[in-house]
């Protein structure tokens, strides 16, 4: 065994230890629990960095451990993997840093971070995972420890939400069971290998194999909220504003969104998978989702609900990528993957902001908060108008490679459903922008020293970031390092054959 | 006493070591707890750590006691099983002693009487394990239920002596019918050895009979519904300690043998009523004992109601060891492996409730709101052992339940695939009730009584076991399945069919 094997591990281990050790820091302990927090995120960091360098040069990462007589726990860095490794270890560090600033002084925060780290654990096992039993198993992890995050208030509104969040992702989790139960059955061990495997299975299982994907698609569905399996995601609103990001951002729905991606393209394999005939009905659903999600936006007052809502929406254009067959359309739903990471979480931190700065909720109190709180507001533009698709933001570059995807592939169904979809964005994002910028300020706020920051630097620091980071994935898009790079080169390793 | 044969004396080391610590108990105070169990739980580990290496060298093992084999004298033999229930015991044992150290430590007046019961009952456990022959069964059963009967008791109050009275009939009426089956085995073979037994048993009416008998017998003993009556209130009102060692490990004896019996004497026996039936009762306890463990008031009562829940999923391996020779390893190491992961999760349970309530003196699941405050190991403890109830990975409930679905859509029963999935639901639905809980502002308690620390950890230690359970199954299977006669016999049952 050489440290190549173990590296995979290793970046897992990182935020597993971090978070135990997290555990038994005591209540009172800040300065120990932060730099614990930073060193993890730092050293999976540089992990992660070491692994992506040499995946780009088609080096080999796996961690192989025996995990059933017949079955093995594997952990492996592979191209699809690697663009959400290094998309979580990315907004990890800065979403740790926002997080000590949004908490300061409010109680738990031991059990706060603790969890915090569990969960990116398991989302970096989501991404690392190199098999269907090991993604199982992160999975589930990241629905128990988002669960405690969820409810972390404590208050009677949370106690719901976390309900309802456990028995979406719950009841999601044991169909993903089933379905993969049954997919061993029927071919035997399935690792996740590029362009799938399936495309040798007799004939006579074709009826089983969409049974199977039609459980697997709802089971991963749940998290990635697609409609009518979204119901959890607004009413988890009500954590806080690192949780929020975290969830829409990062973890929990991209987990989902990545299963399917997974499933499409390491297990079914795309060209199979539009074979068999449920490449058609995942982009309808994917298609559904996207204008409902963005229908439903228009009319929330609560920015965290329209936000919400808006990731309901934006999220299922990786889904839409995969089920328009063509490497045009996989290469847009794969970048947006993190795309609408950073343009996301960019949002949520704004949300945060405003709140625990000037206790702004709701969208009808933002008049006029552009003047009080310039820099977080030109983030926040930058980002919504990503989310539109304006260029040179990354969501543009996202819209585009779907739009040619689907000329591509003669779906002209889906070029109307991106049409609509930037219309509705832009009639819920626009208005918000006219009331930060144009309207004159309504609500009595604290007032703001001469040589005082907006707001913390913890707080407004990560958001300026993730706004630089979103416009430059769309102005560099071209070069090799970009988002838009890498998933060319996902893309290519899925279909060249 | 026992002679010493050319046979390693690791088998009865098992069973003489926590003998003969229950009676020097008697005999030291309890200043000599401590070191007495120091020495004969090193001793145990030993031995049981040489049984296993023997074992993986020279594949089943055979000790005749006195130098006498299987006809005239009794045979005490290991495979695979009963070294994976033999572990199981030790490892819960072990840190459920410790706990009791703790626990006991204020109140030497139960202490003096606890130490012996357990020692006699974990000897009498071992034997269990390590009997080869139908009669030498049935006198460990008796001598594990009537510890265990001493040992409900112990609380000293009304409940649990009612509690006790009601165990102690279910527990003999079981022994009465399992006595009559082996009587009538014995009147048609003229033997009591399982291994002869198995090459002689035929499914004609008698034997059915018998088999029938000693069926029933042992499903009152492990507590399958509809027979489960007696389960919730000696495990609910019985010492934290003793409800995680009835829990954990002694119905797991009852059900050892029932796997033992079926799958290695009477397996031609086996018909599809009888499995499909078998399992439709454990069905009905997962989701019956679910909705009963939701709905309690008391903490413990919860727990209980939710051994009779695994306990019906124990018995979901009938249909699925049962219903193809390719599905039966799976099914039966499965079912082996969650009665394994169960002992273990539900003693973390047990003792992390037992230091919730020692602390708080508050037993209702309502009053829990910020316990974690208090009391963040045991919290975390019961946490953690909570997944591997419900389940879900990483955990060796989830191996488990993983193997039981793999039998179950091999074998085309898609039913009980939905019957372990749907019933992993509702015990995460009783589970997260209490949790939730403690996710409530923090509240000032009437009496708060400070615990030994070693009480919260063995609870975690064992929470951190069912987990690892989950990571490192395979070698734990791997022994299971190499060597056993139970699994070879399982699947090649039509060979045995007349």
């Amino acid at each position: 065994m050489t440290f190549d094997d173990w590296l995979p591990l290793l970046v897992v281990l990182s935020s597993l230890i971090t978070g135990l050790l997290i555990f038994f820091v005591g209540e009172e302990q800040h300065r120990t629990r932060s730099w614990l927090n930073l060193i993890g995120a730092v050293a999976k960091l540089v992990l992660v960095g070491i692994m992506v360098w040499g995946v780009f040069q088609r080096h080999r990462y796996e961690t192989r451990l025996p995990l059933l007589p017949d079955q093995d726990f594997v952990l492996r860095a592979d191209a699809m993997g690697m663009l959400f490794v290094g998309l979580s270890s990315v907004l990890w560090l800065l979403t740790t840093i926002y997080a000590i600033g949004y908490l300061e002084g409010s109680p738990h925060r031991s059990r706060f971070f603790g969890f915090f780290s569990l969960c990116v654990t398991s989302t970096m096992g989501i991404a690392l995972a190199g098999d269907l039993i090991t993604f199982i198993i992160f999975y589930e992890l990241l629905t128990l420890s988002t669960y405690p995050l969820v409810v972390h208030r404590g208050t009677a509104d949370a106690l719901r939400a976390g309900k309802v969040y456990l028995q979406y992702t719950m009841t999601g989790g044991a169909l993903l069971l089933v379905g993969v139960v049954w997919l061993y059955e029927v071919v035997g061990s399935v690792e996740f290998t590029e362009r799938g495997v399936l495309a040798g299975v007799s004939v006579v299982d074709y009826p089983d194999l969409l049974a199977i994907f039609a459980i697997l698609v709802a089971g991963l569905g749940v998290k990635t909220a697609l409609v009518p399996l979204h119901g959890w995601l607004p009413v988890a609103m009500v954590a806080p504003a690192p949780v929020s990001a975290l969830l829409h951002a990062v973890a929990v729905v991209k987990a989902g969104a990545f299963g399917i991606v997974r499933i499409a393209y390491d297990v079914y394999g795309v060209e199979f998978a539009a074979r068999l005939g449920v490449l058609g009905p995942l982009s309808w659903v994917a298609g559904i989702t996207i204008v409902y999600g963005s229908v439903r936006a228009l009319t929330q007052d609560d920015l965290k609900r329209r936000l919400a809502y808006s990731t309901v929406s934006q999220v299922s254009y990786i889904v839409l990528g995969i089920g328009i067959l063509g490497p045009l359309a996989t290469i847009g739903g794969v970048v947006h993957l993190v795309h609408q990471g950073l343009m996301k979480i960019t949002l949520f931190f704004c949300a945060g902001d405003l709140a625990e700065t000037l206790g702004i909720h709701k969208i009808s109190e933002m008049n006029g908060v552009g003047r009080r709180m310039p820099w977080s507001m030109v983030a926040f533009t930058v980002a919504a108008l990503g989310m539109i698709g304006v260029p040179p933001v990354a969501g543009f570059v996202t819209k585009w490679y779907l739009g040619l995807g689907a000329i591509a592939a003669k779906d002209y169904w889906a070029l109307a459903v991106l049409a609509v979809s930037t219309v509705l964005n832009a009639a819920y994002f626009l208005p918000v922008l006219r009331r930060i910028w144009f309207l004159p300020a309504s609500g009595e706020w604290p007032k703001r020293e001469r040589d005082q920051l907006e707001t913390r630097p913890t707080l407004l620091v990560p958001t300026l970031i993730t706004a630089l980071l979103s416009l430059a994935a769309g102005l560099f898009a071209g070069s090799w390092f970009s988002p838009l790079g890498w998933a060319k080169l996902v893309t290519a390793r899925e279909y060249v054959s | 006493m026992i002679g010493i044969s050319s046979a390693a004396p690791w088998i009865p080391l098992l069973i003489l070591l926590p003998l003969m610590a229950g009676a020097l108990s008697f005999l030291f105070g309890p200043r000599g707890h401590r070191s007495l169990l120091a020495a004969t739980m090193t001793g145990i580990w030993f031995s049981l750590i040489r049984l296993i290496l023997d074992f993986e060298n020279a594949g089943l093992q055979h000790y005749p006691i006195g130098g006498w084999g299987a006809p005239l004298g009794i045979d005490l033999r290991a495979d695979g099983l009963s070294l994976a229930m033999l572990g199981m015991t030790a490892t819960v044992g072990s840190f459920i002693s410790l706990y009791a150290l703790g626990y006991f430590a204020g109140d030497e007046n139960r202490g003096i009487r606890f130490w012996p019961l357990w020692w006699l009952l974990w000897g009498a456990l071992n034997a269990v394990f390590l009997s080869a022959d139908l009669f030498n069964l049935y006198v460990t059963l008796e001598l594990l239920s009537l510890s265990a009967v001493g040992l409900v008791v112990l609380a000293g109050d009304r409940d649990s002596l009612a509690a006790g009275l009601r165990y102690l009939l279910a527990a003999l009426a079981g022994s009465l019918a399992y006595l009559m089956g082996v009587a009538l085995l014995y009147g048609a073979y003229g033997t009591l050895s399982l291994e002869r037994m198995a090459g002689l048993f035929r499914p004609e009416p008698a034997n059915t009979l018998a088999a029938s008998l000693i069926t029933v017998g042992l499903m009152l003993k492990t507590a399958l519904f509809p027979l489960h009556f007696w389960l919730p209130p000696a495990h609910g009102s019985a010492l934290a300690p003793v409800s995680a060692l009835l829990s954990g490990l002694v119905i797991k004896a009852s059900f050892y043998m029932l796997l033992r019996l079926w799958f290695e004497v009477f397996p031609s026996a086996l018909t599809e009523i009888f499995t499909q039936g078998i399992g439709s009762l454990g069905a009905i306890a997962v989701f019956a004992g679910a909705w009963l463990a939701f709905h309690q008031e008391k903490l413990k009562m919860l727990i209980a109601w939710s051994t009779v829940t695994q306990v019906g999923y124990l018995f979901l391996t009938f249909p699925l060891a049962a219903a193809s020779s390719t599905s039966a390893p799976a099914a039966l190491s499965g079912g082996v492996y969650l009665a394994v992961s169960h002992a273990v999760a539900k003693a973390a349970v047990f003792l992390a409730a037992g230091a919730m309530l020692k602390v708080t003196d508050e037993d209702r699941i309502d009053r829990l709101e910020g316990v974690g405050r208090h009391l963040p190991i045991s919290l975390f403890a019961f946490a953690m052992a909570g997944v591997s109830l419900m389940g879900l990975p990483p955990s060796g409930g989830f191996i488990a339940k993983w193997l039981l679905l793999n039998a179950a859509l091999s074998s085309g029963q898609w039913w009980w695939a939905a019957v372990l999935v749907l019933g992993g639901l509702a015990s995460a639905a009783y589970i997260f009730r209490v949790l939730r809980r403690c996710f409530l502002p923090p509240r000032e308690y009437a009496a708060f009584h400070p615990v030994p620390l070693v009480m919260p950890l063995a609870a975690l230690s064992l929470a951190g076991i069912a987990l690892a359970l989950g990571l490192a199954a395979a070698y734990p299977l791997r022994l299971l399945q190499t060597g056993a006669p139970l699994l070879l016999e399982a699947s090649a049952p039509s060979t045995v069919a007349p």
